[in-house]
């Protein structure tokens, strides 16, 4: 742990963004903007059954009919959706059976994003797919987890080899018309995850994603669908970066999580695509629709994300407790910097006897930056018991950067309890002088005041990602102080 | 070790040190005495080197270099330590993660690795030992509802581990029990060694019974305005301060 600190000092002193680069890697486009004729072509280049084009076109039309939402506590010019290319795949994409056979290039991009492949599947025991721009780029310990049933490939993939699965759950947690990005997502989206666990099974290592966006212009819209069936568990986790660019790019993807009886399902996220220049110039924007179903008895869902990129993070990982019994959770770290704006949050929709949820949201604002938390806890009139707790704090490290918190909060059952606390401080002066005191530099002292205020949500992250997330807050807060 | 030399400081407009002069040598304890709002803390503060005190003249070498040249955090790790009169909560960091970032600090500074964890361990379990502090407040936040007294042999508990040259006690006796205060001053009296020194800013003669210093200073309006051996504690107690204040409005 020592030695992790010194590299994370020592990372702290070169805060520029690390992974801005971008790969000469030979790629396929589609044509710039959207129309019938685009998603016809990503569907037809992926391959895909008929039933596939008809459910992406009905997605494309329900969109065309639809406005984009302007309620939410974010600025940002109007997105011409014809200036978009909407698909960028390799060239080559052959099946790759063993990782010596991946294209080097690929391979380079990930070895310099600190994430060597075969490493990290040697080393860690983590079954990986890599989602480049609109394709997966290669999934790892595939084999080892098909013993035990689990399914774990690109969506591409299961639509191909699992359509009974696809046509069950694709959209039945997220519909298709469910919001104006889901629907561009349906219709549009190229690549992404999936992941079923068979009754019974505990999935026997972590399963992530590791999503890159190289290519210029490009949307990415990548489409995840995690099934947990009866008595399952899984633990999946997803990343995220890209190169610097100076126009903002927009990243709209779509989560569906699904748990029968007694499953579990634990879903972690590190966000760090790119935030922008300290002008606020280029950037990510993240607008995301997550949301996972407690379809059955006694399930549970878990949220934790540590946001620390994109010019905007837009989104609320949600949890619709359906099952008598079924938990949500939601911990969430958003920091934010220079002109980054943040609009995060949760719902938490309790349908269920005795639904549970619990809700810990830290929001951290430097430089000019705004970060709001949204939260929704609604409790429908068949939730007899039901309880929720939610803590929502917020750091201000300058006097120009702004907090907000909207919790919204619906009850329809007198059965129900609902605990909200929030709080908003400032760093105090007094606290960094402390550290100071004892020989912390300002950097230090920022670095581990934020990390004791982030705590109760570093601890719900599996070990390797709470110290990238920790390495990310440093370098994300670097010179933060005013 | 400290040499201080017509020390003037402040906050925003307003002066409260005002010539401040004073040398403690090494293996010397000194206590500084004096009624309220003379400028004991801001004293201490000031060589501490916080933002908010404006230093507007005088000059002050530490243990051969020029103190007032450094940051808060570089005098630290030169040396310096203060034992805070009102420690700082820090919610979701243990001491045990915040003393081993401060040694690591101040290892770094002085061209030395890191502490092994073995040996950072048995130093942790040493100390504890001598202010007689449970390990469980180890793994709890930072003095996050910690009691006055149990902040107070924490402050202690860093010195301990930090083992600095020059440690400032402001008020540390202020708000303790009987048993808090002889803990304390037994750990002091531990860590006493013929190279290290001890400022300790007191208003009361008490803590004086269990720390013996070699010289008492009474301060006034911002500088010492009498100075004797350790039988002037015992004088101001009985008499009070009023003398003092008389002795100076004369003059």
């Amino acid at each position: 742990m020592l030695q992790d600190n010194d590299k994370i000092l020592e990372d702290a002193t070169n805060s520029e963004y690390k992974w801005g680069f971008s790969s000469p890697i030979d790629q396929e486009f589609a044509t710039k903007g959207l129309n019938e004729e685009v998603i016809r072509f990503i569907s037809g280049r992926k391959d895909e059954p008929a039933w596939m084009l008809e459910w992406r076109l009905s997605a494309f039309e329900a969109w065309k009919k639809m406005k984009q939402p302007k309620w939410q506590n974010v600025t940002f010019p109007e997105i011409d959706f014809q200036e978009i290319i909407y698909y960028a795949a390799t060239r080559k994409k052959p099946t790759i059976n063993s990782l010596d056979e991946l294209d080097p290039e690929i391979r380079k991009t990930y070895d310099k994003l600190g994430i060597p492949i075969k490493e990290q599947e040697m080393l860690a025991g983590v079954a990986v797919d890599y989602v480049m721009d609109s394709e997966s780029v290669f999934t790892t310990f595939k084999s080892q987890l098909a013993e035990k049933g689990v399914i774990f490939c690109s969506i591409s993939e299961a639509i191909k080899d699992h359509p009974e699965l696809i046509k069950k759950y694709l959209g039945s947690v997220v519909p298709v018309r469910d919001n104006y990005y889901a629907a561009l997502n349906a219709a549009v989206f190229s690549d992404g995850s999936f992941v079923y666990i068979p009754k019974g099974v505990r999935c026997p290592m972590e399963l992530s994603t590791y999503f890159r966006i190289n290519a210029e212009n490009t949307g990415q819209f990548e489409r995840t669908l995690i099934i947990a069936e009866e008595g399952s568990y899984v633990s999946y986790l997803e990343g995220c970066t890209a190169p610097k660019r100076d126009e903002h790019q927009l990243h709209a993807a779509v989560v569906e999580l699904i748990t029968l009886d007694d499953a579990e399902i634990k879903y972690s996220t590190v966000q760090n695509w790119y935030p922008g220049d300290k002008n606020g110039k280029g950037g990510i924007y993240n607008f995301v629709t997550k949301r996972g179903l407690c379809h059955g008895k006694r399930s549970k869902i878990s949220w934790t994300q540590v946001e620390t990129g994109s010019a905007i993070t837009w989104k609320y990982p949600s949890c619709v407790l359906k099952g008598d019994n079924s938990i949500g959770e939601f911990y969430s770290v958003a920091v934010t910097n220079n002109f980054q704006q943040a609009d995060t949050g949760t719902k938490m929709i309790h349908i269920g006897k005795n639904t549970r949820s619990r809700i810990v949201s830290k929001g951290i604002s430097a430089g000019s930056s705004q970060n709001s938390y949204r939260g929704q806890v609604k409790i429908h009139k068949t939730a007899e018991n039901a309880y929720n707790y939610s803590q929502c704090d917020s750091m201000l490290m300058t006097d120009h950067s702004g907090a907000h918190t909207f919790p919204y909060i619906d009850v329809k059952n007198s059965t129900a309890k609902v605990e909200h606390e929030a709080t908003t401080s400032k760093i105090g002066e007094d606290m960094l002088f402390y550290c100071n005191q004892r020989g912390l530099s300002d950097e230090e002292a920022v670095n581990i005041i934020v990390n004791g205020f982030c705590k109760e949500v570093f601890k719900e992250l599996p070990m390797e990602f709470a110290v990238e997330a920790q390495k990310l807050l440093q370098i994300s807060l670097e010179n933060s102080v005013g | 070790m400290i040499s201080i030399k017509n020390l003037h400081a402040g906050i925003e407009e307003k002066e409260i040190l005002k010539g401040f002069s004073l040398d403690i040598k090494a293996g010397e304890i000194h206590a500084i005495m004096g009624p309220n709002g003379t400028g004991k803390s801001t004293l201490a503060s000031t060589l501490a080197g916080r933002n908010t005190y404006e230093v507007t003249a005088g000059e002050v070498q530490f243990n051969g270099k020029d103190l007032l040249d450094m940051e808060a955090d570089e005098r630290a790790r030169e040396g310096l330590f203060l034992a805070f009169q009102y420690p700082v909560e820090i919610p979701g960091v243990s001491t045990t993660n915040f003393m081993r970032a401060a040694i690591a600090e101040k290892r770094k500074h002085h061209g030395l690795p890191p502490m092994e964890a073995k040996e950072f361990l048995a130093l942790m379990r040493e100390k504890m030992a001598l202010v007689e502090i449970d390990k469980q407040f180890m793994s709890r936040s930072l003095n996050e509802g910690f009691s006055g007294g149990e902040k107070k042999r924490n402050e202690i508990f860093q010195m301990a581990m930090l083992n600095p040259l020059l440690s400032i006690l402001d008020e540390t006796d202020s708000g303790l029990d009987i048993d808090a205060l002889r803990i304390v001053a037994n750990g002091v009296n531990k860590l006493r060694t013929k190279d290290n020194a001890f400022l300790i800013i007191t208003h009361y003669q008490r803590l004086l019974e269990y720390i013996v210093p070699d010289f008492v200073h009474v301060m006034y309006e911002g500088r010492i305005v009498k100075s004797g051996g350790k039988e002037l504690a015992l004088e101001l107690e009985e008499k009070g301060y009023d003398w003092i204040k008389e002795e100076n409005i004369v003059q």
